[in-house]
């Protein structure tokens, strides 16, 4: 049975505009007949520019938001209308602000989520000894929220998000502003977890990396309407993304003059040229190293940016 | 939903445990806090003697009588202000979107935004109120019956009641004008500085206006003029402190009502 079923789920919102004395009011859809199922144990990475509907469905799917047509069932229920009832099976992060007490030490905070959710003692002191060793809490739980940096402030509420074994999991970009090792360090625990417990991860987020690291799944929104939803290999290869040659000449030179393809950078004695995917590598490095002192060169699969990129801006049609 | 509102004075005590532990961590702070609250709120009260040190009575009330009324008003207001002053902080939460951080609880946000960083030093205005209290017990000279004790502790509670629905009524007023706190204050701050006077020497329409608009003349002002057995203003029935109470359970309706529609615009138009 799907944990999470979205059925041409719409979320509107007025916005008001003022031009001198005129008023006026538009409409402008977040998120537009959007349809999915999760199924429980998946972990799903939701991604999307900026604007796109990301938090306005997480919101929804938690209870905050109520949809302005649709139907959504979490765990089997309307989430806003049984909100208070569903927060025990769902646990939130939201990357860009906490959800612990600013003023209080980590141990404090988690001691009162305990008390809120009604954990059984005995289960919270051992799932807070697991975070406290995977998510390196050890020497954080006396200090107050407000004196951790953001990294160590994201390991608390990703923790403190998974005290009361959620089913499933919402993290709004749980990544932004961390640096690679913090980076690294979640997503080997948000991978633990999903192994160890069949946790059920949603995962919004700009970093694909993240994605790569863990979705089994990808779903890509753009003005709130999905345009993507499949597996990363699928993803890869469903779009005509460009590939890139590197080439390492022995001086520098002015940009190469190489026909199917074009330079888009060039450093030194190294330059970048793209090419469609349709066109062949062989004969291009072959022009290549016929005409310019060619030292060494390399062929780049086009990255998960370029190909998303794409998919946001669809290519027009002449 | 029953069960929902038996739970909650349990959840709020967690929530406030929490606070209290913090706050105890520093003693000697604690205390000082509760001291300077004490005098800082006690200030009004030296005005109120300032003015019996030229003054025999003042709009019908001696300084015994003057005293119980401003104790009353100022326990009831300090009694809200101890258990649900935080909801103020609604309208922050709502312009930062950390009032979300409530919504995925299974704790009802009220409660959360009642006990949100609970002060347990604003126990200094009820303790200095309490002083007051006693002052004008050893200066008046009522005729006591069980009659009139009993409604001057059940008009206590009533008033704190009254004013705690005031300060919700302003807090769910903040779901449509974000920062309206100052306006609410006028309300619950301002509406204590009334009810720390006979209402009479306001005139008429203030009186009307406390009475039918924001009763806030049944947080203390009728139920006093009761137990000191004085006729109320506008042609009232004497007995109308009675009702402070009632008057007390339909504040209560109406700022349930009020923060229940404050709190569903915010769901459906978000942050």
């Amino acid at each position: 049975m799907s944990v999470i079923e979205l059925s041409d789920v719409s979320r509107a919102f007025t916005v008001r505009s003022r031009e001198g004395f005129r008023r006026t009011k538009r409409e402008v859809r977040a998120v537009d007949g959007l349809s999915f199922t999760v199924e429980p144990g998946e972990v799903v990475g939701y991604i999307g520019p900026n604007g796109a509907g990301k938090s306005t469905t997480i919101k929804m799917l938690t209870g905050i938001l109520v949809p302005s047509g649709g139907t959504i069932r979490v765990a089997g229920v309307d989430p806003s209308r049984n909100r208070v009832q569903l927060a025990k099976r769902i646990g939130v992060v939201f990357g860009q602000r906490t959800t612990l007490w600013w003023d209080l030490p980590l141990k404090d905070s988690f001691a009162v989520l305990q008390k809120m959710y009604g954990v059984p003692p005995a289960r919270h002191r051992a799932n807070l000894a697991t975070f406290v060793e995977l998510l390196d809490l050890g020497d954080l739980l006396d200090v107050p929220v407000r004196q951790l940096s953001l990294g160590q402030r994201m390991r608390g509420d990703i923790a403190a998000a998974l005290l009361h074994d959620p089913d499933i999991v919402y993290l709004d970009e749980p990544t932004i502003g961390l640096d690679v090792i913090s980076k690294a360090r979640l997503r080997e625990f948000l991978a633990q977890i999903n192994a160890d417990r069949k946790t059920t991860v949603i995962l919004t987020t700009h970093d694909l990396d993240d994605i790569e690291a863990l979705c089994t799944r990808v779903m890509v929104i753009d003005h709130g309407r999905q345009i993507f939803d499949g597996t990363l290999p699928t993803l890869r290869a469903s779009q005509q993304a460009p590939r890139t040659l590197v080439v390492d000449l022995a001086t520098s030179l002015p940009p190469l003059q190489v026909p199917g393809a074009t330079v888009t950078k060039v450093t030194g004695p190294r330059q970048h040229l793209t090419f469609p995917p349709t066109t062949s590598a062989a004969p291009l490095v072959a022009h290549i190293a016929a005409t310019y002192p060619l030292v060494d060169l390399t062929v780049a699969e086009p990255t998960i940016e370029s190909i998303i990129t794409q998919l946001y801006t669809p290519p027009e049609a002449d | 939903m029953v069960e929902r509102v038996l739970r909650a004075p349990g959840q709020y005590w967690m929530l406030v445990q929490m606070w209290i532990r913090s706050t105890l961590a520093y003693p000697a702070s604690f205390v000082m806090m509760v001291i300077s609250a004490m005098l800082i709120t006690g200030t009004d009260f030296v005005a109120i003697l300032l003015m019996f040190s030229h003054l025999d009575v003042f709009g019908g009330f001696s300084l015994g009588e003057m005293a119980l009324l401003y104790a009353t008003s100022s326990m009831t207001l300090g009694f809200a202000d101890l258990f649900t002053g935080s909801i103020e902080r609604v309208g922050r939460r709502i312009r930062e979107g950390t009032l979300d951080a409530y919504l995925i609880r299974p704790v009802p946000a009220f409660v959360q935004t009642a006990a949100d960083e609970f002060r347990l030093d604003r126990i200094g205005r009820p303790l200095q109120a309490l002083l007051v209290m006693i002052l004008a017990f050893t200066r008046l000279d009522v005729d006591w019956t069980v009659a009139k004790g009993i409604m001057l502790v059940v008009s206590v509670v009533a008033g704190s009641v009254i004013f705690t629905a005031v300060f919700v009524l302003g807090a769910a007023f903040q779901f449509i004008a974000i920062d309206s706190a100052e306006l609410a204050n006028s309300f619950t701050y301002g509406g204590s500085t009334l009810t720390q006077y006979p209402l009479t020497v306001f005139g008429k329409e203030i009186v009307r206006a406390v009475t039918f608009v924001v009763p806030l003349a049944f947080v203390n002002y009728y139920p006093v003029l009761f137990v000191l057995d004085k006729p109320a203003p506008l042609g009232l029935p004497s007995w109308i402190g009675l009702l402070s109470p009632a008057v007390a359970v339909l504040m209560v309706a109406l700022a349930a009502l009020a923060w229940r529609a404050g709190l569903r615009r915010y769901r459906s138009t978000g942050s």
